[in-house]
């Protein structure tokens, strides 16, 4: 492997492994702070990928422009259908049993997965890269890096800085932390924890949404890419340790890296080197490398 | 699993191993495949359910162990001539076992969430050495020659003799695990779901419990993952994936959690839900939208039936006649009891 090829199968590590984040960041902040194990996560990618497809020629004939208004318009209605998702399934769930929110988000999958069947189709879609962002970098005479991938590391990289801040330098991030940690002192300071659970879901949603759509122009829209998306995020997440999205940040990278260099070194043990790497960290370190403090 | 023997418990199962007997007498040739089919998968929930709700050990992994041993029946066939029945299935559950107690024996050190994951990757790891290596045939699966019997006694192949055996497997299963529920290890285990702190405290070693009860549950899974090859005559990794393990955890949910009638109910329910959604003579052109009529069904039934479909009964009770209905023992999670 020469240095080219290696700085880009660096490059292609970091980015799947910074998409992965993206998805996984959803999930370990609705299972670390609302308790939900939501196996329909992967599904809001889904979604996201297929709007990416679905909405372009919607809004490109009612608010015009390209790839970037699709991702705008998709946002908003990723929020709005976080929130009323939470609203009319999930806020029931808080008091269940874990089991029982396994079932239902496994039923949630089922749905929507046929909803999709039944709006956009079974077929196989690509979404074009936007124009902007076609280009690639030349590295060696035969070897080049396409522009588009390095802006999808680049919109993970500024979310990912956007979560810490919000996290760690403001009121809200306080009030979510705190949330999560004692769910009844919160709301006895008076601080509407119903509506807080109700933003935390949304954004979740909307960030899964956001990668799907960002993912889509690369890994093209397909029935199913939710479910393969889903396990690999669990794995990101227990590896990092639940509600930590450090541990999220350091274990979809490394999982980035695995993957990617697993399928160019040993392309027969590919698939199953993630795994064989989980279950080392967690016999290692039972409560994954970062424990939720 | 109840300490005290309850009559309406006691009737209800009775009731359904005699309609499953009865059933070959005007079940036809499709139907009684079906709930063979079924009765396969009832096995394979049970073995879940000694963990879920015996042991309060949530397995994502059970897939694997129902994989070898259906692969077990298949590679250690002979080519061209029928296997014993005798040797061949107690190899499958025996490999199933092992492997079970090889998974349990590092698992176990992981609890909650992480025991889910750790059970995930080490199926995933059986899976793809069963995926990518030929010694199972690699993606396309491998077919089962000449079905395994009993000289002259059991044949399997015949429809009929296959169901009979599915069906004296299910009810041995079924009244094994009742048994061991009522033991002395049953309790134990019972206990380590409840409290495991507590059960320490006491002076119980619950480490070999929990392990002693992973081993049994893949060996009984391996006993289904044999049933479910012989049936078919053919094993595809697919057999050992995750979709398998989701499938088999959402019946035993479905069903109910903490009773083993929970896991046939739902095996039944699951089973019986697809075919029924998937009927083209009831819904037509949209019978191959099934998943939504199924998705929909299970999300009713969670916010309905918070104890899955055993807690019926209770349920109906306490909205007609408005009586409180004593709470069923707490499952799962370790929660304080």
């Amino acid at each position: 492997m020469d240095l080219a090829t290696f700085l880009i199968q660096c490059l292609n590590a970091l980015q799947y492994g910074l998409l992965l984040f993206l998805v996984a960041s959803g999930l370990t902040l609705i299972f670390g702070i609302m308790g939900v194990i939501n196996l329909a996560h992967g599904s809001f990618y889904m979604i996201g990928a297929y709007m990416a497809y679905a909405l372009a020629p919607i809004v490109g004939s009612t608010f015009g422009g390209g790839f970037f208004s699709v991702l705008a318009v998709g946002l908003v209605l990723s929020v709005v259908f976080g929130y009323v998702l939470e609203w009319l399934f999930y806020s029931y769930l808080y008091e269940r049993e874990h089991l029982q929110q396994v079932l239902m988000t496994y039923g949630l999958i089922l749905v929507f997965e046929e909803l999709r069947s039944l709006l956009v189709g079974d077929d196989v879609h690509g979404v074009p890269i936007p124009p902007l962002l076609a280009g690639s970098i030349t590295l060696s005479d035969v070897q080049q890096y396409p522009v588009y991938r390095l802006f999808i590391s680049g919109v993970c990289v500024a979310l990912a800085l956007a979560m810490y801040f919000v996290f760690t330098r403001t009121r809200l991030g306080m009030m979510i932390r705190a949330g999560s940690t004692n769910r009844e002192m919160v709301q006895s300071l008076g601080i509407d924890i119903t509506f807080l659970y109700r933003v935390v879901f949304a954004a979740g949603v909307a960030i899964a949404v956001l990668a799907g759509m960002v993912a889509a122009p690369v890994s093209s829209v397909y029935p199913g890419m939710g479910n393969s998306v889903l396990i690999i995020c669990f794995v990101v997440v227990v590896i990092g340790g639940i509600g930590s999205i450090r541990g999220a940040l350091l274990a979809a990278l490394l999982i980035g890296i695995v993957d990617t260099f697993g399928k160019v070194l040993l392309p027969q043990a590919a698939g199953v080197l993630v795994y064989v790497l989980m279950a080392l960290i967690l016999l290692w370190r039972p409560d994954g490398l970062f424990k939720a403090g | 699993m109840t300490v005290q023997v309850d009559k309406g418990k006691l009737l209800f199962v009775a009731l359904a191993f005699g309609a499953l007997a009865l059933f070959p007498f005007f079940g036809g040739k499709y139907g009684i495949d079906l709930v063979a089919k079924i009765m396969i998968f009832a096995i394979f929930a049970l073995s879940l359910e000694l963990l879920v709700g015996g042991t309060g050990l949530v397995c994502f992994g059970q897939a694997a162990f129902f994989g070898i041993g259906a692969y077990t029946a298949v590679v250690l066939s002979p080519e061209s001539e029928a296997a014993s029945l005798l040797w061949l299935l107690p190899a499958s559950v025996a490999l199933a076992a092992a492997y079970a107690l090889a998974v349990g024996a590092l698992s176990l050190r992981t609890k909650g969430v992480y025991f889910i994951m750790v059970t995930l990757a080490f199926a995933q790891m059986a899976y793809y050495v069963v995926h990518d290596t030929p010694l199972g045939g690699g993606t396309d699966g491998i077919y089962l020659n000449v079905k395994p019997e009993i000289a002259g006694l059991l044949d399997l192949d015949n429809p009929l003799v296959f169901y009979a055996f599915t069906l004296a497997v299910l009810v041995a299963t079924f009244g094994f695990l009742a048994l061991v529920g009522r033991s002395r290890f049953g309790r134990a285990l019972a206990g380590i779901r409840v409290n495991e702190q507590r059960m320490r405290a006491t002076g119980f070693s619950t480490y070999p419990y929990k392990l002693a009860a992973f081993t049994l549950s893949g060996g009984i899974a391996g006993l289904a993952g044999f049933l479910f090859a012989v049936k078919d005559g053919f094993v595809n990794p697919e057999l050992l994936s995750w979709h398998e393990s989701g499938a088999v955890l959402i019946m035993i949910i479905l069903g109910g959690i903490g009773h083993l009638r929970g896991a046939l109910i739902g095996a039944f329910a699951f089973v019986l839900l697809q075919e029924l959604f998937k009927s083209e003579a009831i819904f037509g052109g949209f019978a191959k939208h099934w998943h939504l009529g199924l998705g929909l069904t299970i999300i009713i039934s969670v916010a309905l039936l918070p104890r899955g479909l055993v807690g019926v009964p209770a349920e109906v009770r306490r909205r007609l006649f408005g009586t409180d209905m004593r709470r069923s023992e707490p499952m799962g999670e370790g929660r304080d009891g």
